[in-house]
């Protein structure tokens, strides 16, 4: 293995020019925009010094209940985050069934993943175990965001013809099914099309990590496909739980839309 | 056939009691705005009153399951929903969600011709005009022989000829099948030439309910 070169402050610093040379585009051409580039450069520096301490003290104190806690507060991030970014207003009943499906569907695969492909050992070991539940959460999160938003809207511009439906018997079933169908489709194609420009349109971040250290090549593209799978995995899941109960929440028990 | 009892819906619709008789053709007149339409939409359940009871056949409507009931008692919009897809298939629709078997082609042109709708079943639905696309959802309705029809305003994008031919061919369907139709319109003449029963309201209150004996006209 070779060793990694290790940035120096120095070095790291020089990365910034990028954002100066941003700022100064925006600026000559007048795109109000130079506040949000800063912040969210902040932000992310900010974010990441935390995490990579956390990391460290997580690492160096390896615990089942740390790990636990860890993955329990990705979750509540990315459930919050799903909630956050939808324009649409969302009802109560439907910000549960998010936040059932998120964590029942990520869980499951994280789970399946780590114990079944990747036979962790012991299970809670936090290097790997972490690393893992953020990227299958984080896609899982893109996910269900775009499903969300594109049935919550559907529903809301389509009410007539769910309507159209319900008044000639359709079940709530057969009458948001359109809709349902296209929301899926919404959530699940960016994931579809990250694998097929995989590996040659981009290098996907964890493959290009592990060659960073130093492993080799076929080790990172193993564990860069098992992870793709497991990725797809999640964020099907995940949609087709908030599928199967999200459209219901948008119905009364009377059969009624309720919107 | 019906019977609303003390039915209040928000400050639209306000019914102390009323009776809607079966296998009759009844006409419910009235201003644009005065509750026709919700109290079509109470009656199979697409809304529901906030207190009161209305009862089909006896039964409260609030112990019938909604899609039981919506698939005996079928709603027709002023303006019906057209799905994507061809004429034949805006037909066949209705009975894939009321699951009930699909018909033969014959059987759909036969119901084209009955609302008086000359279009080929491939064409697509989407090119009818208003009028037409309203044809084709009464043809809708009927395909799936309800035991009550609520039809709103079944002819308002008809010319007179159309309408006449529509309505005169409805109310012959109502009487030989023994079906109960109520018909929202605003066409007083309609409803004079064909209402067995005639049900006006105002300001969401029933203000007359009349039996017609006679269609001679002139009385």
């Amino acid at each position: 293995m070779q060793e990694v070169i290790k940035l120096q402050l120095w070095q790291l610093i020089s990365a910034y020019l990028f954002i100066l040379l941003l700022l100064g585009i925006v600026k000559i051409r007048k795109i109000p925009r130079e506040k949000e580039i800063a912040l969210a450069t902040f932000r992310m520096t900010i974010q990441l010094v935390f995490t990579g301490y956390l990391l460290v003290y997580l690492f160096a104190n390896s615990h089942p209940l740390l790990t636990a806690a860890a993955t329990a507060i990705m979750l509540a991030f990315a459930i919050n985050n799903i909630i956050k970014r939808i324009k649409t207003p969302l009802s109560p009943k439907l910000k549960k069934v998010i936040a059932l499906s998120m964590t029942a569907g990520t869980l499951a695969s994280l789970l399946y993943f780590l114990f079944v492909v990747v036979a962790l050992s012991p299970w809670y070991e936090p290097r790997y175990f972490i690393p893992i539940a953020g990227m299958i959460i984080g896609n899982s999160m893109t996910g269900i965001t775009l499903g969300v938003s594109r049935l919550a809207e559907g529903i809301h511009n389509q009410k007539e013809m769910v309507e159209g439906a319900l008044i000639l018997g359709a079940t709530p079933k057969m009458a948001a099914k359109p809709l349902v169908d296209c929301a899926f489709d919404a959530a699940i194609i960016p994931t579809i099309n990250a694998m097929v420009g995989m590996g040659i349109v981009f290098l996907p971040g964890m493959m290009t990590g592990q060659i960073l250290a130093g492993v080799s090549p076929l080790t990172a593209i193993e564990y860069q496909i098992a992870i793709m799978l497991g990725i797809v995995g999640s964020v099907a899941l995940t949609v087709i739980i908030f599928m199967e109960l999200g459209y219901k929440t948008f119905f009364n028990k009377e059969q009624q839309l309720e919107i | 056939m019906f019977r609303l009892e003390a039915v209040l819906y928000k400050n639209i619709l306000s019914i102390e009691l009323l009776t809607l008789p079966g296998n009759k053709v009844t006409c419910i007149v009235g201003e644009s705005g005065s509750g026709k339409t919700t109290l079509l939409r109470l009656l199979n359940k697409m809304i529901s009153p906030d207190s009161g009871e209305i009862y089909y056949q006896n039964i409260p409507l609030s112990i019938i399951p909604a899609i039981e009931l919506r698939r005996k008692v079928v709603m027709l919009q002023q303006f019906p929903v057209i799905f994507p897809g061809s004429v034949g298939d805006n037909l066949l629709v209705g009975l894939k969600f009321a699951e009930k078997p699909a018909v033969s082609s014959e059987k759909l042109s036969e119901i084209l011709s009955f609302v008086h709708l000359r279009k080929d079943l491939n064409s697509p639905a989407e090119k009818l005009s208003g009028g037409e696309k309203q044809r084709l959802a009464l043809g809708r309705v009927l395909l799936l022989e309800p035991e009550v029809m609520l039809l709103d305003e079944p002819s308002a994008g008809l010319d007179e000829e159309t309408e006449q031919l529509v309505v005169n061919s409805l109310v012959a369907y109502t009487k030989q099948n023994q079906k109960t139709l109520l018909m929202v319109t605003h066409a007083k003449q309609v409803a004079r030439d064909y209402a067995e029963q005639i049900i006006e309201i105002n300001n969401g209150k029933i203000v007359s309910q009349q039996e017609v004996h006679s269609h001679a006209g002139g009385d």
